[in-house]
């Protein structure tokens, strides 16, 4: 039995006795059943997996469960809820910045650590913050939009 | 031109599933459960059609609901696909829902002894004038919904709508936004165990000699698989799976072949293979005027992968009691195709297999999703009675799934004095574009062709003329030319898996036909909007071409800017019968072309959810900019190599252009499907606004620095 690891997932302390090696989307997913972020190339090059370490974002698939150890995990179930959403879902929802929504919850912890260090981001910064976060729909244009919409909003 | 009426025969999916009941279903608490057989695919066609449910019964939008697409229950519609499922399913449900308001009226008109006439129903409520008389909840009675379709019920007409041709938002959409969304990778079943593929390391490869021995000692290792050169590995979790398909991996050898062709060289070897010629059209009669001079020129595309953000996954579950029954969870486009497929390469009935959609990530044409099922109902047979849920890995999706097919389009106009259009030819060379299972007698899935007893490698093919085409898609030009030669070439013996991507030859031929209408309309000393404009006879086609320009402030100009800056235009009817597009980019090259805006114009007739449209316009022209800047299938004379996002980029945020669509039309003509109209028109659109910034034409795709060095130094 591996020595447990201590991390805290969307404001819930955890203890989990996992195998260190494995990848935290791994863990997410299978152990924890937080399914939103997914895997789209096991490298760290599309941001689907895309979650909160301590405030900034992190590709979780390239992730090691050890590397998360004493740390704040937020993934896109941890930003809001239908009762209480994030300003990016609402706004995300208003542009319907989607198609087939599997990189979603990537580009949602991607956008949320935009506005953490801008909250009034202009064109080029928020092209830049989403620039490790892949979309094949097309969405681009869309979720520029709502990121300027959710920032509005604040 | 006129279009058929769509409202005057019955379409061509309610002929094959003419019964309302396969189709419809009201239930006792006022739910109207939907059956289409055409699949979501995060195109957001489950809203379209539930909205033209919704306007043919006068119900509300929150009173649909659309079930999965599962066979033996759901109707037959084959593929989801061609821009087709507004066309196809939305078609058969107008009159479906028509018929059987029909029938819900008469109902309540015997029930109550009035005349039908007078009844109308608003909310699915039924009302005598104020009176309310009954509902369709109340009536709800299965039985009535067991009648054949027929003609007597004509749909609403487009002007008469009310809720459909509104934008309205899709509730998939939050459901995805909160985290609630299962896709396929998110199912979990009891019992669920992992499988991972070992695939080849090339194409031509076959497995020599596997030592499974240390794989199937590891811990959580349920079984290893091998049949020829299928290989793979069931677990208990998915972390189990993955270490132990990393351990067999190194534990096979392989006998590797050259198999490809020189992917510097593609036109000249596509012109090499032996081919199936197709004429679409031949000379007409002798020029009316004298040739001045000819023009001639020659395009290429690459081979372009499909790249989805998420794996091909699929679950596969053989019956623990009886392991002729088998059930597969899959985000393929054709249900019954992929159904036939399996029972042919696994020797099974097909009506002993259930086959159940499960939405996936985004899908643009044929994918890995129909062989990863294959793998997971193989891996399946290792362990019956529990579901196996296979996922693909980056590499194979990259390398494995069907590929886009090359293609060379060569181009030659005969012009008067006047450098009107007098002849033009078009010769192409394509391998084909269908590759999809359940059309043939052997299997076309991926993993039945590695098996020790081998299905026979079938060469892609391409769908006749009336049901789409392939490499002959938007082959003819649309402008009224007095004369005109075309001819379609597949070619045959491709060791590539190539088959439908999104638009299929439209893209390679739209950028062909519309690059070469810039050339000619240039070298003749005319503006290229005005030039097309004159010589169009379809009113619709000249004013989606006038308000994309218009959007662009289009200004006329014979002549490049040549100043690293242009603009250029593209146009297209779709398959000429579909939706018309026009696209005019703005562009930006330096060191390479940055596409910084796209303004598009696109009638698709009465639009079912004008925002539904606007996103698959505005996703078609983003992934065409993507395909016609940086993409290109990458290999050697052996292996794809292909094995990540840095070895095949996609365009990312920072390069993404603005786009801008506007609908126009819409009172005229049938609802006509969106998905693949812009990605021709936007490509000839950059490469146009290329050749106006630098004065030099690239012909081959995609335009990268390489590319436009060439040009410039050849020029």
């Amino acid at each position: 039995m591996p020595a447990p690891i201590a991390l805290t997932v969307n404001g819930q302390p955890r203890s989990l006795a996992l195998d260190p090696e494995r990848s935290l989307l791994d863990v997410l997913r299978n152990e924890l059943g937080l399914r939103a972020s997914h895997y789209g190339c096991g490298a760290g090059e599309c941001g689907a997996c895309m979650v909160l370490i301590d405030g900034r974002a992190v590709p979780s698939c390239d992730t090691p469960l050890w590397a998360a150890a004493g740390k704040r995990v937020q993934t896109s179930e941890g930003l809001g809820s239908r009762s209480a959403p994030h300003p990016l879902q609402s706004a995300f929802i208003a542009e319907q910045a989607a198609q087939c929504g599997y990189c979603t919850s990537g580009m949602l912890v991607s956008a949320a650590a935009l506005l953490q260090c801008h909250a009034d981001p202009d064109d080029r910064q928020i092209r830049d913050g989403m620039a490790r976060n892949l979309c094949r729909c097309g969405t681009h244009p869309r979720v520029v939009r709502a990121i300027v919409r959710a920032a509005a909003s604040r | 031109m006129s279009e058929p009426d769509d409202r005057l025969a019955l379409p061509p999916s309610l002929q094959a599933n003419p019964r309302l009941s396969s189709w419809l279903r009201i239930d006792p608490f006022g739910q109207v459960l939907v059956r289409s057989g055409k699949v979501e695919l995060g195109q957001g066609i489950l809203l379209a059609l539930a909205q033209i449910v919704a306007e043919e019964l006068d119900i509300d939008l929150a009173q649909v609901r659309m079930l999965p697409a599962v066979t033996g229950v759901s109707p037959d519609e084959a593929i989801t696909s061609g821009s087709l499922s507004v066309q196809h399913s939305g078609a058969a449900l107008r009159h479906v829902c028509a018929q059987a308001r029909s029938i819900y009226l008469g109902r309540a008109a015997a029930l109550n002894g009035l005349d039908a006439a007078r009844l109308h129903i608003a909310g699915g409520e039924i009302f005598d004038g104020e009176r309310r008389l009954s509902s369709y909840r109340e009536l709800a009675d299965p039985a009535l919904l067991e009648v054949d379709a027929a003609l007597a019920v004509a749909p609403k007409r487009p002007a008469d709508w009310r809720s459909a041709g509104r934008s309205q938002q899709r509730e998939d959409i939050a459901a995805k936004v909160f985290g609630e969304f299962t896709f396929i990778h998110d199912l979990v079943l009891p019992r669920m165990v992992h499988g991972r593929m070992v695939r080849p390391p090339s194409p031509g490869a076959r497995l020599i000699a596997c030592d499974a021995a240390v794989v199937e000692s590891m811990d959580g290792v349920i079984a290893v698989r091998r049949d020829g050169s299928q290989l793979g590995v069931v677990a208990g979790s998915e972390w189990q799976a993955e270490r132990a398909a990393a351990r067999l991996a190194k534990a096979a050898s392989w006998a590797e072949s050259e198999t490809l062709p020189d992917a510097a060289a593609l036109p000249a070897w596509l012109k090499s293979l032996p081919a199936v010629a197709l004429e679409l059209a031949s000379d007409g009669p002798a020029a009316p005027r004298p040739v001045a001079r000819t023009h001639a020129a020659r395009y290429a595309k690459p081979f372009i992968r499909h790249a989805s953000i998420g794996p091909s996954c699929a679950l596969a579950c053989r019956d623990g009691d009886d392991e002729t029954r088998l059930r597969i969870w899959t985000h393929s486009q054709g249900i019954y195709n992929l159904r036939r497929d399996l029972a042919l390469a696994l020797g099974l009935v097909p009506a002993a297999i259930e086959v159940a959609h499960v939405q996936g990530a985004g899908c643009y044409g044929h994918n890995g999703a129909d062989d990863v099922a294959f793998d997971a109902a193989w891996l399946a047979g290792a362990c019956p009675g529990r579901p196996v849920r296979v996922q693909w890995s980056r590499a194979d999706e990259l390398c494995w799934s069907p590929v886009g097919p090359a293609m060379a389009v060569e181009l030659e106009a005969d012009l008067d004095a006047d450098g009107r259009v007098l002849a033009w030819r078009h010769a192409s060379w394509s391998p084909g574009h269908g590759l999809r299972p359940g059309r043939g007698a052997s299997p076309t899935l991926l993993g039945s062709w590695y098996l020790e007893q081998a299905f026979e490698r079938v060469d892609a093919v391409d769908a006749p003329r009336a049901a789409g085409g392939g490499g002959d898609r938007n082959a003819e030009p649309i402008y009224a030319f007095p004369s005109r030669q075309v001819v379609c070439r597949r070619v045959q013996g491709v060791p590539m898996r190539s088959s439908a991507l999104r638009a299929l030859g439209a893209f390679a031929n739209v950028f062909a036909i519309e690059s070469f209408m810039d050339e000619l309309a240039l070298s003749s000393g005319s503006d290229p909007v005005a030039w097309r404009i004159a010589q169009l006879a379809d009113a619709r086609a000249v004013a989606v071409i006038e308000a994309a320009a218009a959007a662009a402030g289009w200004t006329a100009r014979a002549r490049p800017l040549g100043e690293g800056r242009g603009r250029g235009i593209g146009f297209a009817r779709y398959k000429n019968t579909g939706a018309y597009c026009a696209v005019v980019a703005q562009v930006e090259v330096g060191e390479r072309v940055r596409v910084l805006d796209l303004r598009i114009a696109v009638d698709v007739g009465p639009a079912i959810n004008p925002d539904g449209v606007r996103q698959q316009i505005e996703g078609g022209a983003l992934q065409a900019t993507s395909w016609t800047l940086i993409e290109s299938a990458h290999f050697d004379r052996t292996r794809m190599l292909d094995h990540g996002w840095d070895d095949y980029p996609i365009l990312r945020f920072p390069d993404a252009p603005r786009i801008d669509v506007r609908l126009v039309g819409g009172d005229e003509g049938m609802p006509l499907g969106a998905g693949e109209a812009s990605l021709g028109p936007t490509a000839a659109a950059i490469a146009n606004a290329v050749f106006d910034a630098l004065g030099v034409r690239v012909r081959e795709l995609p335009l990268s620095p390489e590319r436009i060095l060439q040009a410039i130094e050849a020029a």
